[in-house]
């Protein structure tokens, strides 16, 4: 189970607007994503990649050809599998999203919760670990309103990680974050690739990040036009949990 | 307050720290709310005021059944009746003892010109068995001619203008240019037909109301004998004595349809029932704008939380969460506030507006009905959308 393709697309389409407007924007899309590794969507400007990306990820309903996510296929599926699907799923969007009235701590518990009750106390502390891991464990207790925009992005970044997702999904997780700190996040990725078999599917226009790529894929006008898997040098790691 | 919702919902109470974050825009929402059960705490304490108004004047009388016109609704309108329909009633089995009832109505001189309505109840020499204590004790003041039970809670006149009478000082006024004299006292209080009540001999009732006549009276109330059932008698009194010229009901069966008449055929009642229903949908549109409103603001967190895998019952509990906080928080002021307003209305008009357990909990509880289905109509929004599209 490992090694299958935690995702396989297979003539993946996808249009916007009905009628006269209709569009399409992604165009027969094949792709097996290997499982534990960097991949890295890039392209110009509306080619397509911020929507590839939430069609993979089930934030957007596959209507033409067919996304297997974990071996569950995408098109078709009842909303109850989908939401059962995304906890098993991290998430990094280009804005950070996170809670206004939720402090950085309960909104990284909000990543943990979503699985259940459980043991608020365990919570607070992987909570609090992974903040710690971002950099922010003097920020802890702050609302998103008295963070800078790295801060918050980190926050956002830690609550997609704190439930171990099997895959994270990242769009320009970076892009507010600065060189330092953007490349501390790409490599706890990378990390977690290596110690959990965690894949990463991420968007980026950042060069510094795409020779730390297992997999380059670009897109033009919604086609992958050029794919290419790359050797990259291992990794000096950076711990991830006490466990 | 966090802490107690918290152990409530299981998770962090997300609807409740939402709500608090602006602090204004929460005044404003449980400012909306109680407005909204302000509003519906006034009409309903006027159409209970009208109620209990109407209800009020049977409790004059201790009797079992009573016999009025055919087409009289109410104590006071429709055709008078024939006292021979006492005898008739007098031979049937069962009934005991009964008396007729005149009824009329007289304007009181006030201070300053303006009068007020005296709804004027009088009955003949048998009648002290018909009616309560307090006036039946009071019964062998009426007997001398132009003497009268004046009620002390009438409006317009202050019940301090009636400490003489109440020491034994008797006082006469004039009405119809004949002089009466107040002998006694009652308590009764304007409603929405009078300003007060009085309580003469037949004898005198018919001086002041020379068109009536002593053999058609407005109703007739009897008395069963003891150990009959007054639901048997009534149904014996309505074979005898013609449908088509009279009804015969129970003493509480004729409040209740004069209730019902009262409420849902007369002007009055009609206004005030529609009243509720307005603040009732009143209340429901702001506590619907205040929550829609919330969840639009927060559509692109709550959109990442669905694609973290939260799913609809999560966002409706975060949405009953703020409905539930909105409904205890803003029910107090409201209520408070209409409390206020109640004892600013029953000073003013002297009716009787008075806040009821009852109506507490029913408000209460359709405050905390009318939150949910708002909110839940709120969240709709979220249901179809894919998470993306929200962002
Ligand atoms: N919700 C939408 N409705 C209609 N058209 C859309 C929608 N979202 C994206 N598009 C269109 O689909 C195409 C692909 O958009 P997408 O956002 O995937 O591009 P992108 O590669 O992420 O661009 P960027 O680098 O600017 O983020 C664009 O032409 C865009 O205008
Ligand atoms: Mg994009």
């Amino acid at each position: 189970m490992t090694d299958a393709a935690p995702i396989i697309t297979s003539g993946l389409d996808h249009f916007f607007g009905t009628g006269e407007a209709r569009k399409q924007a992604i165009w027969d899309v094949n792709l097996e994503i290997a499982p534990g590794k960097l991949t890295v969507l890039m392209g110009p400007s509306g080619s397509g990649k911020t929507t590839l990306l939430t069609l993979m990820g089930c934030l957007r309903d596959v209507k033409d050809g067919s996304v297997r996510l974990l071996g569950i296929e995408l098109n078709g599926a009842p909303e109850k599998q989908l939401v059962a699907l995304r906890r098993k799923l991290g998430f990094i969007f280009q804005a950070h999203n996170l809670h206004e009235s939720l402090t950085a701590t309960q909104n990284v518990m909000m990543g943990l919760q979503v699985h259940g009750r459980g043991d608020p106390v365990k919570q607070l502390a992987a909570a609090h670990h992974i903040l710690g891991l971002v950099g922010l464990a003097d920020r802890r207790d702050y609302l998103p309103g008295n963070l800078s925009g790295g801060q918050k992005q980190r926050v956002a970044i830690a609550r997609a990680l704190v439930s171990n997702p099997k895959i994270v999904f990242a769009d320009e997780p970076t892009a507010a974050l600065d060189k330092v700190s953007g490349r501390n996040v790409v490599e706890m990725l990378k990390a977690l690739g290596v110690q959990r078999n965690t894949t990463t599917v991420m968007v980026t226009h950042d060069n510094r990040i795409l020779e730390m790529a297992d997999r380059i894929i670009t897109l033009e006008e919604g086609r992958v036009v050029k794919d290419v898997v790359q050797p990259t040098k291992p990794l000096q790691l950076v711990e991830l949990t006490k466990s | 307050m966090s802490r107690l919702l918290q152990r409530l919902f299981g998770r962090l109470p997300i609807g409740w720290l939402q709500l608090s974050h602006s602090k204004a825009r929460f005044a404003a929402a449980l400012a909306g709310v109680a407005f909204a059960t302000l509003l519906v705490f006034m009409q309903l304490g006027i159409l209970g005021a009208l109620n209990s108004s109407t209800i009020a004047p049977y409790s004059f009388f201790d009797a079992d059944i009573i016999i009025s016109a055919e087409d009289a609704n109410t104590l006071t309108d429709g055709s008078n009746v024939a006292r021979s329909r006492l005898f008739q009633a007098l031979g049937v089995a069962g009934v005991a003892s009964g008396t007729p009832l005149y009824i009329g109505s007289l304007d009181f001189q006030l201070d300053g010109g303006s009068t007020a309505s005296l709804q004027t109840y009088a009955l003949d020499t048998q009648g002290q068995a018909f009616v309560t204590r307090a006036i039946a004790e009071q019964f062998d003041l009426l007997i001398p001619e132009n003497t009268a039970l004046i009620d002390t809670a009438m409006r317009g006149v202050p019940t301090s203008a009636f400490d003489g009478l109440r020491a034994g000082q008797p006082f006469a006024f004039e009405i119809k240019g004949k002089t009466l004299t107040a002998v006694g006292t009652l308590t009764m209080g304007g409603g929405f037909t009078a300003d007060g009540t009085l309580f003469v001999s037949d004898q005198t009732f018919l001086r002041f109301f020379s068109g009536r006549s002593s053999g058609a009276p407005n109703h007739i109330l009897l008395k069963v004998a003891d150990g009959a059932e007054p639901d048997e008698v009534v149904s014996r009194l309505r074979t005898i004595l013609p449908a088509e010229a009279v009804k015969v009901q129970t003493l509480e069966e004729a409040a209740n349809a004069d209730l019902a008449y009262q409420t849902t055929e007369r002007p009055t009642g009609i206004i005030f029932g529609f009243g509720v229903l307005i603040g009732i949908i009143v209340g429901i549109v702001i506590v619907y704008q205040v929550l829609s409103t919330d969840v639009a603001d927060h559509l692109s967190e709550y959109a990442t939380f669905k694609a973290m895998g939260y799913g609809q019952p999560f966002f409706l509990g975060i949405v009953f969460e703020e409905a539930l906080v909105l409904a205890v928080i803003g029910f107090i002021p409201g209520l408070f506030f209409s409390i206020l307003l109640y004892m600013g209305m029953s000073a003013a008009t002297g009716l009787p507006v008075e806040m009821e357990i009852a109506r507490i909990l029913s408000v209460f509880v359709g405050t905390l009905v009318a939150c949910c289905l708002s909110g839940a109509i709120a969240t709709r929004r979220l249901a179809g959308a894919d998470p993306a599209d929200l962002f």
